[in-house]
């Protein structure tokens, strides 16, 4: 981080809801450190019971997929719907599987 | 609608711009890294800016009253109403942030009067039963505004629009709430809601913004869907739904000429006066420099306390990095 600069950095905020979910992004929010983020998200993204876990990440350091690769990422998923349990026909016979 | 008279930047006739409109007709959701017009990212700024510093203005009216709220139950619903603010406003910011202004960039364009907030907030709230009234009619209609605006095509603002939604008719409610117990109170607590309800009619019916069925500006922004509806369209929509609530509460919407029109399905209605609006947002309402000044004082009041916790957190940072 810059010194000379006097905002406070960036965080991203993820919270885990009541019922065993993985964190989530919610939102971000300003905050000097990784403690007083928590404090923060904890006022912001949590007031009305949301969650019971909270992390917080800066915003700085997470690495994002660019727009334009897009297509070359997740394109290729398409065409291999056998991947899903419903390509496949059982016989009604065989019961449930 | 938090949000007024926003000028609106135009497109271009690029094959990127074209490319950009055609997933916008699509449905799909602009996110911060893909490609946008420069004119729908200014759009927006000023527009999510304008909204955020609405939701920071607006605590002020209400913050007037919690100390002198009547119950300790009251008191506790309104802190909790005016810390919802505060998290508006900051859910809004961080959109606005994701276009590439800083937050502190946006906090001074609000402190020195470059960005604007909504002309609601520039009146003063006098009495408790203004307290009801500022729920029930100022949030009613920011909702009016914002349910559609979740459906909006930038993904974060559309993002913070629903959580937004998802809190503010608790804000709406209580307000109602309010006024139902005035309303059917003594004959001083009912006089007192009519009041409240004749003072902030007009001004509510002003947050839609003057007429934009013919602005160039509001066609583009629809176009570009950071506007879903025309300001002609929300108000009506709003005095449809609130004209049966005053009823209910048993007070008089202070307009002579409120009829029910059975052919368009929808009420006949006074237009406020535009001329206090174009006023207010001049910057000459009744509490303008009041709300301006009371901001720079929380600015500039809190400016070592910022400083001091970024100066610990460098300090712990350091002394850490020497102990590893």
């Amino acid at each position: 981080m810059n010194d000379t600069r006097k905002e406070w950095p960036l965080w991203e905020v993820f919270i885990r809801g009541q019922h065993g979910m993985s964190h989530r992004h919610v939102g971000s929010l300003h905050a000097p450190d990784a403690e007083m983020a928590i404090r923060n998200a904890r006022d912001v993204y949590t007031r009305r019971k949301e969650g019971i876990s909270i992390w917080v990440v800066e915003a700085g350091k997470i690495t994002a997929s660019a727009p334009s690769q897009k297509g070359p990422l997740y394109d290729p998923a398409e065409s291999k719907v056998y991947r899903h349990p419903t390509f496949f026909d059982i016989p009604d016979d065989v019961g449930a599987m | 609608m938090y949000a007024q008279m926003v000028e609106s930047g135009t497109s271009d006739d690029s094959a990127e711009a074209e490319a950009f409109q055609r997933r916008i007709d699509a449905g799909e959701k602009i996110e911060p890294k893909d490609w946008m017009p420069e004119g729908y990212r200014k759009t927006l700024i000023r527009q999510i800016g304008q909204h955020a510093h609405s939701e920071i203005v607006g605590q002020l009216p209400e913050g007037n009253w919690i100390t002198r709220a009547p119950t300790l139950e009251r008191k506790a619903i309104l802190l909790a109403k005016v810390q919802d603010e505060a998290g508006h406003g900051l859910y809004l910011y961080c959109a606005a942030e994701t276009l590439g202004v800083s937050r502190d960039e946006l906090t001074e364009m609000l402190l020195d009067g470059r960005m604007k907030y909504s002309s609601i907030f520039n009146y003063p709230t006098l009495t408790w039963a203004d307290m009801g009234a500022v729920g029930w009619l100022v949030d009613g209609a920011a909702i009016m505004n914002q349910v559609p605006l979740q459906r909006t095509s930038y993904g974060p603002y559309s993002r913070a629009m629903i959580r937004i939604c998802k809190e503010e008719s608790f804000h709406q409610r209580q307000g109602f709430d309010i006024m139902m117990k005035m309303a059917n109170g003594t004959e001083a607590q009912k006089k007192m809601a009519q009041d409240a309800l004749d003072r902030f009619w007009y001004p509510s019916l002003m947050m839609f913004g003057p007429s934009d069925k013919d602005s160039v500006h509001s066609a583009q922004s629809m176009a570009w869907k950071i506007k879903m509806n025309t300001n002609d369209e929300l108000r009506q929509k709003f005095v449809d739904q609130t004209v049966p609530q005053a009823e209910y509460l048993g007070l008089a919407v202070p307009d002579p000429d409120l009829r029910w029109n059975e052919t368009k399905g929808g009420y006949d209605f006074s237009e406020p006066d535009w001329s206090e609006f174009f006023e207010v947002i001049k910057g000459n309402g009744p509490c303008n420099r009041e709300r301006l000044a009371a901001r720079n004082k929380a600015w500039d009041e809190g400016k070592w306390v910022r400083d001091a916790m970024l100066a610990h957190a460098r300090k712990k940072r350091a002394a850490k990095m020497v102990a590893e």
